[in-house]
């Protein structure tokens, strides 16, 4: 047993700037740290050895993404690293097996403690602890992203940060701008769960090199690497609601600089299906193919990486009332219903070039165009788009006389062509062709100890937002050991698609009432403070967050339900702010067992005509749980995986109702109420692995969700005062399968 | 003999100022540094950045090396490593001097340990 050696290392990998810190720890099969094993970048000099506790960090280079880990008695192991991902490889003595093993472990979620920012990593191993069948769903685990329904007709679900929903938050895919304007709605839909590699949330104001639009945060989707994919994976999920989805990704090798992935993603809802007995369907019936495909070169002697990706999506869906018949019923009072039709294309490419002999300098440049088009009716309403989306940034990463100070400077440029058609209470159609060319600058300022702070600011000349200037300042501190203090403020300034945004809002009888000359212009300033202590108590590793975060808007467009006729839209006189406070608490018990318990409060107030209140539908206080366990992987792959998320949602203010009858009014409050997820994976081996889930097991529902369902063509039908799930307990399987 | 030496000059001269007409403004280099721990790792790489013309500077704890770039008109490998021995590291041809080597925090002592 003795010479029977195993080495078992971990590698946690950070968000994707060039100057990513990998850390991990080796242990051999007893689980004890390997102190002093040599870990370097193959044909480089940067290496590092673990220390007593088998720990290690090591900074990426441009010049290789060979990782060689050695130790005197053991096999040497070469990993390529180019994934963000966790890999952990076993690595066995020279005198009893010859083979060497790789596979990945991810860690789930990781807090930056280096970065001046507040980002956030989930890796896809918190991305399997829940369905996530797509970017809407992927953040049930996590406490910063709050997940809200929309209408009782579509299914939609739309996120909140910090107190604002995602039309504030700015969504990147590998940092090119996506979901923008009239995408922002379903958007989230059409990125398939399995193709997300890792996400990185930031809280406050974003990066200038991203543009301008972000005011509560910024979210940024990683797409599966080609170079790093597994030949082959099938996913197969179905649900007690109805669901069915079918993922396949394929990859190719084409040489060592060149590789593809194919993506395949379908899912359906085929049948009718109405639990709640109020003539609605639950969830809408739906269908959407998913194509992408992604190709990567690599050239680490020319120092040249780029990416190409193509995507085409098609998406239906049918709500309404369970009588509906699209065919006969549409355009008529027989039965309400509605259907929305999604096509979209996406062709997004990068290249970027890191000098010779200069490792700290390169130049990217980004180019996406994307189409979309949508066709949809909501009863009587009515209400088609169509966008056109040209965008193209260049950056060029250097220092300013050495490392401490860093910098990016770049110039980019946005087209957006609008269309939209609206049939409410009137007939309206606009056309808008947007326009922006800017430039950014970005300092990076690190004294390579404990402070760090990034300074940007980017010039705009928008065609309809005017010449403007967009400030950003992060400031790390660490104070201490194992804590970090931070502070973040900016500005951000967008146009809002209120229409487009809002158009849940048509799932109900209300009229819409535009104010004239409405300014589209919406602009806030955003203030963040955060705090994080990493303790070591025992054997637990424990990490306590405060993050307090405060969203004051000079513009905005004022969404106003007060009065249940109307849907009253107006530019804001007065005060609107949110403030969000969040108290998290993360306990790892040990390698396989960990809590994660967060507190939220928001205060999230607009001046509406008839008054400063509060915001509908935003709870003041939020309780969430994460418990997870793991089992320890055997040999053969096989592992068992327990996950449970508890959600309660406090009190909501709910929309004025006074003018309906008496029996189609609301409560001024909604009640709280606690929702339990829950999920368990088994592992049969590393190819196959089969995990079964529920979700809403306290089978908690809105009562009367939708009013006046028995009457949808009268002036009280609304579907979008839905604060609470519609469904009750809902169960799904699923199996994945890979090839590697 | 003196013919030779005259050579010799003229030799050295000629190799001197070819030296100068290729300087280097990224310059990368690696030499040794002595040191133990990531406390030693922040003051040698500061140490090195505090001379102007470093552009890049990478202690590694292992191979107790460094790594650096820096612009060769702005400064010699020298005065980087006059820097580093202020500090109180001993480098490969320029060793610190003992009352600099003892300002050293006490896991930093590496010259105790042979």
């Amino acid at each position: 047993m003795k010479n029977k050696f195993l080495v078992l290392f971990v590698i946690f990998m950070s968000s994707l700037s060039a100057q990513n810190i990998i850390k991990g720890q080796i242990l051999d099969n007893n689980k004890t740290p390997i102190e002093g094993a040599n870990v370097y970048w193959q044909n480089t000099s940067v290496s590092t050895i673990t220390d007593k506790n088998g720990n290690f960090k090591i900074e990426k280079t441009a010049k290789t993404n060979k990782l060689i880990i050695s130790y005197v008695g053991f096999k040497t192991l070469e990993i390529e690293i180019t994934t963000q991902e966790f890999i952990s490889g076993i690595l066995l003595n020279n005198q009893t097996l010859k083979e060497v093993v790789v596979e990945k472990i991810k860690k789930s979620t990781e807090y930056s403690k280096s970065k001046a920012t507040n980002i956030q990593t989930l890796g896809q191993k918190e991305l399997l602890k829940a369905a996530c069948c797509n970017l809407s769903e992927s953040f049930s685990t996590n406490p910063t992203i709050d997940v809200n329904f929309t209408d009782g007709v579509t299914g939609n679900k739309q996120i909140k940060m910090i107190g604002l929903t995602s039309p504030y938050i700015v969504f990147t895919e590998e940092n090119i701008p996506v979901l923008r304007g009239f995408e922002q709605n379903f958007g989230l839909n059409f990125v398939p769960g399995t193709w997300i590699e890792s996400i990185q949330i930031t809280k406050g104001a974003g990066s200038v090199i991203n543009g301008y639009e972000s005011i509560s945060g910024q979210i940024n989707y990683e797409i599966l690497k080609p170079i790093s994919d597994i030949p082959f994976f099938l996913n197969l999920y179905g649900s007690t609601d109805n669901r069915f989805e079918i993922n396949l990704h394929q990859n190719q090798k084409f040489s060592d600089k060149l590789s593809s992935s194919i993506f395949i993603h379908g899912n359906a809802r085929p049948m009718k299906m109405d639990k709640n007995t109020d003539g609605f369907l639950d969830n809408p019936m739906g269908k959407q193919i998913n194509l992408a495909n992604k190709w990567q070169y690599q050239n680490h002697e020319t120092g040249i990486i780029s990416f190409l990706t193509l995507k085409y999506v098609t998406d239906n869906k049918q709500g309404g009332q369970t009588s509906f018949n699209h065919e006969k019923d549409k355009g008529t009072t027989n039965a309400w219903g509605s259907e929305i039709d999604t096509e979209k294309i996406q062709i997004s490419s990068k290249i970027g070039y890191s000098f010779k002999d200069m490792p700290y300098q390169s130049i990217g440049f980004q180019n996406a165009y994307n189409y979309q088009k949508q066709d949809s009716y909501f009863g009587l309403n009515h209400y088609n788009n169509s966008q056109k989306s040209l965008y193209s940034n260049l950056i060029f990463n250097s220092i300013i006389s050495n490392t401490k100070n860093k910098f990016a400077v770049g110039l980019n440029f946005i087209v957006d062509n609008l269309k939209q058609h609206l049939k409410v209470n009137f007939t309206d159609d606009k056309y808008f062709n947007n326009q922006s060319t800017g430039a950014f600058f970005e300092y990076t300022y690190d004294n390579i100890d404990n402070f760090s702070l990034i300074a940007g600011v980017r010039v705009d000349s928008h065609n309809r937002l005017g010449n403007f200037i967009t400030p950003r300042l992060h400031v790390r501190y660490n104070p201490w050991n194992d804590a970090v203090l931070r502070v973040s403020t900016g500005r951000g300034k967008r146009w809002a698609n209120y229409i487009s945004e809002n158009q849940h809002l048509l799932n109900s009888s209300r009229n819409f009432i535009i104010e004239q000359h409405i300014n589209n212009t919406e602009i806030a300033w955003n203030y963040g403070f955060n705090f994080i202590q990493n303790l070591k108590i025992g054997t637990k590793n424990i990490e306590f967050i405060v993050d307090y975060y405060v969203t004051k808007f000079d513009k905005q467009v004022v969404i106003d339900l007060e009065n249940s006729r109307n849907v009253n839209l107006y530019n804001l006189k007065g005060k609107s702010f949110a403030t969000s406070f969040q108290i998290e608490c993360s306990v790892e018990f040990n390698r396989h067992t960990s809590l994660r318990t967060a507190y939220k409060y928001y205060d999230v107030q607009t001046n509406f005509k008839d008054g400063l209140l509060l915001k509908t539908f935003t709870p003041k206080t939020r309780i969430f749980s994460n418990f997870s366990y793991e089992s320890h992987i055997k040999n053969n792959g096989k592992q068992w995986k327990f996950d449970s998320t508890y959600n309660w949602t406090g009190k909501q203010r709910l929309p004025n109702t006074a003018n309906n009858p008496l029996y189609y009014q609301l409560n001024s409050y909604a009640e709280s109420f606690g929702t339990i997820n829950a999920q368990i994976t088994r592992s049969f081996s590393k190819n196959l692995e089969i995990y079964i889930g529920a979700e809403n097991l306290t089978n908690y529902t809105q009562k009367n969700a939708i009013i006046a369902a028995s009457e949808p063509f009268s002036d009280y039908f609304d579907s979008s005062m839905i604060y609470a799930p519609i469904f009750g307990k809902m169960f799904y399987t699923g199996l994945r399968f890979k090839i590697k | 003999m003196k013919k030779l030496l005259l050579i010799l000059c003229f030799f050295s001269y000629i190799n001197i100022s070819y030296a100068q007409e290729k300087l280097n403004k990224n310059k990368s280099v690696e030499f040794a540094v002595s040191g133990n721990c990531e406390m030693c790792k922040k003051r040698i790489e500061k140490a090195a950045y505090a001379v102007k013309g470093v552009k890049v500077a990478e202690w590694h704890i292992n191979h107790k090396d460094i790594h650096i770039i820096y612009n060769e008109e702005k400064c010699t490998l020298d005065e980087i490593k006059i820097a580093i021995a202020k500090a109180g590291h001993d480098t490969d041809t320029i060793k610190a001097a003992d009352e600099d080597y003892e300002k050293l925090h006490h896991c930093c002592l590496y010259r105790s340990e042979e």
